[in-house]
């Protein structure tokens, strides 16, 4: 049981889920879910109270059984206490004070639970999620390197409605000539086949090679495709998987620890990278555990945070919420969108994760390119990892509106951020650097050389 | 074919927003206000109110005829929130919905795009209901999602009901219809036991089209007396709503 007492008025919660739940940020998901505060007070004092909570009780209290959840047994057995011992006083108001006072929280990484981050955002204002995200170095590698100061990285998503490969291949050269790329070139399937899978895999790989870029390609297939592709010899540098942050949601997407280590296992012996070897590719959003009736009665943004904790057990290149594709039921317009985006953001960095985010909506929201414009400002200058390069922002084969070229491109100058350095090199090799975009595409870049013909 | 040279002839591969051209690193003006204008498109198709009266008007044509119910959201933006209440009959109305067994009900949802209720509805309902000779009413249903159907066909005692729905609108395609065909409605039936016929539209999948595949699909969930993946098993070239991309609704 946890009370404060706010202007005469005493508020209980029966649980730390409840607590956790009543203490969040208005949106519509959790009160679709019935778990939402009751009123304005009501939130502020669960606020109240949660600031006062101990960090040692998110070691004590689950908030979903440690006996039937693989997410909690993974987040409890993985704790290192010694990593802990400078913050285990604490509680999570103090615990804010010291991640604003400090210069470096990574020493904390491995001491921190999902839990106990999801608590301390709630407590935060979107200038604290980035304030203290900004200082959150994460650098991961696989051709090129991700993350470091200074820059961003975007993926390149070429979808097409039909797979059709000329249709992949000319959104991939548009995204090339305006400096899109760096993360990842990764198609989400329109068919979710081993053959259309394989053939996209051959063709990306098949770019990247004849163009010499240093970069790495998906095909966002589920995980046990991308296996089946693996038995066939395609050429596969990162492995894809959506997940979440209970068993149940992970159940409803059709993976498990187990496969999620036979990939990880694969990718490692396949050696594909040159820079680095970090080759997971995982996605994630608020809302996946409602949306499969696998939440427990806890917030979306607390499960959210659980999923990180399955990502970073398997040294992702990449981690992206998707955070406005769900819809107005989980997040119903750009105020909840761009507070969910930087509360993602700032969970994932400080688990030490190479935290991108989908800036998105769907067209059933209340959102719109002003929202995204403000969104992806805010997770510039918290130093996001990576966002997502659409051709126009309009992605014609999931119908969401994502970030564009364009708006990688406006970031990066207007905050003075650069790509990937091997990738910068690349681009200035292509003639591609400097913001001069000709007309005419470089020699260098035929779009034959992309089967363009 | 030669080789494009200019960065417009991407433009033929794809109808992905390529080559738009770049002022700084921004979208020149023309290319930004098509966006817009786009985007204004689907967002007024989403809050549209369907026109009950016109759709009957033209069901009334080809001699049909329709009821009318509401789900249990009062308004847009609640059904926006509470996918539940959308799945839901009115109380009020489940009343009017006298059970009367028969073999196929036909409800017609105005789901997340009236317009293309009203552009396409009336159409294809003209083109089906006469090769199907279905002995059960057709209602049309506002505030509605797809599982409305099963709450409509538990009513009335139907043995199958299909839904015709406004899909969720995408920045180029404001009118898409999508159809979804459910053996033994009750409430409770998920995406994973109904087959599903999605972008009806004259530039997706025209009526014509999707009428000769709902006749097939209706004839056959009848005859083997289900609906959902175990029959898309047997015919591959229609997906199961399982496998299709769903982004919270329907």
């Amino acid at each position: 049981m946890y009370a404060h007492t706010l202007q005469g008025t005493r508020h209980t919660f029966p649980d730390l889920r409840t607590l956790l739940a009543r203490a969040t940020p208005a949106r519509s998901g959790d009160q679709l879910a019935g778990i939402a505060a009751e009123s304005a007070t009501q939130r502020v004092a669960a606020q109240l109270a949660l600031a006062d909570l101990p960090l040692q009780t998110f070691l004590t209290e689950t908030v979903v059984p440690y006996e039937t959840d693989d997410v909690t047994r993974l987040i409890i057995d993985m704790h290192d206490p010694t990593a802990f011992a400078p913050i285990a006083c604490m509680t999570v108001g103090a615990f804010r004070d010291h991640l604003l006072a400090i210069d470096d929280p990574a020493p904390l990484r491995s001491g921190l639970t999902p839990e106990m981050v999801a608590a301390v955002s709630k407590i935060c204002r979107l200038q604290d999620l980035i304030a203290i995200a900004a200082k959150c170095k994460v650098t991961t590698a696989f051709r090129d390197t991700i993350g470091l100061p200074g820059r961003m990285s975007v993926r390149l998503q070429p979808n097409h409605p039909t797979d059709d490969p000329h249709g992949v291949a000319a959104s991939t050269l548009d995204g090339l000539l305006l400096g899109a790329g760096d993360a990842v070139i990764g198609v989400n399937p329109a068919t979710d086949s081993v053959q259309g899978t394989t053939s996209l895999l051959h063709m990306l790989s098949e770019i990247v090679e004849r163009y010499a870029i240093p970069t790495q390609t998906c095909v966002l297939a589920h995980l046990t495709t991308t296996m089946r592709c693996l038995e066939n010899g395609a050429p596969i540098d990162l492995f894809f998987q959506s997940i979440g942050g209970t068993q149940a949601t992970n159940e409803s997407f059709g993976v498990s620890m187990n496969l999620l280590k036979e990939a990880h296992d694969a990718a490692r012996s396949l050696n594909r990278g040159t820079v680095g070897q970090n080759a997971m590719y995982f996605e994630t959003g608020q809302g996946s555990a409602l949306s499969a009736n696998a939440h427990h009665g806890v917030d979306q943004q607390t499960i959210e945070a659980r999923a990180y904790a399955v990502a970073r057990a398997f040294s992702p290149l990449l981690v992206n919420s998707v955070v406005g594709f769900i819809g107005p039921e989980y997040l119903y317009d750009g105020k909840q969108i761009i507070r969910a985006g930087l509360e993602d953001h700032f969970c994932g960095k400080l688990l030490g994760l190479p935290m991108g985010v989908d800036v998105c909506y769907t067209n059933h929201a209340e959102a719109d390119q002003d929202d995204m414009d403000t969104l992806l400002t805010l997770l510039g200058a918290a130093g996001v990892t990576f966002v997502m390069g659409v051709p126009g922002a309009d992605d014609i084969m999931l119908s969401y509106q994502s970030t564009s070229f364009h708006d990688s491109l406006y970031v990066r100058e207007t905050l003075g951020l650069k790509p990937a350095p091997e990738f910068e090199d690349w681009l200035g090799k292509m003639g591609l650097s400097g913001g001069a975009t000709p007309d005419r595409i470089p020699a260098k870049l035929a779009p034959a050389l992309a089967g363009l013909a | 074919m030669t080789a494009p040279t200019l960065w417009r002839d991407l433009r033929q591969y794809t109808p992905a927003r390529v080559a738009l051209g770049r002022v700084g690193a921004g979208l020149p003006t023309a290319a930004h206000l098509a966006f817009q204008a786009d985007h204004a498109a689907a967002r007024d198709a989403v809050h549209a109110a369907l026109d009950i009266a016109q759709l009957q008007t033209a069901l009334s044509e080809t001699k049909l005829t329709a009821t009318a119910v509401r789900s249990a959201c009062p308004d847009r933006p609640t059904y926006l929130r509470r996918p539940d209440l959308g799945r839901r009959l009115r109380e009020e109305d489940r009343e009017t919905l006298q059970p009367a067994p028969c073999k196929i009900a036909f409800v017609v949802c105005d789901g997340l795009s009236a317009l293309a209720v009203q552009r396409h509805a009336a159409g294809l309902l003209a083109l089906i209901v006469p090769a199907l000779e279905p002995d059960g009413p057709i209602v049309i249903a506002t505030q509605a999602r797809v599982a409305l159907g099963d709450d409509v066909g538990e009513a009335l005692h139907a043995s199958a009901v299909i839904v015709l729905i406004g899909e969720r609108p995408g920045l180029s395609t404001p009118d898409s219809l999508g159809a979804y065909l459910t053996w033994a409605p009750h409430v409770g039936r998920t995406d994973a036991d109904r087959n599903c016929l999605s972008n009806i539209r004259p530039e997706g999948m025209p009526v014509a089209e999707a009428a000769r595949k709902l006749i097939w699909l209706a004839t056959e969930m009848r005859a083997r007396k289900l609906s959902g993946v175990g029959l898309k098993d047997e015919a591959p070239m229609l997906a199961a709503t399982a496998n299709s991309t769903s982004l919270g609704a329907p």
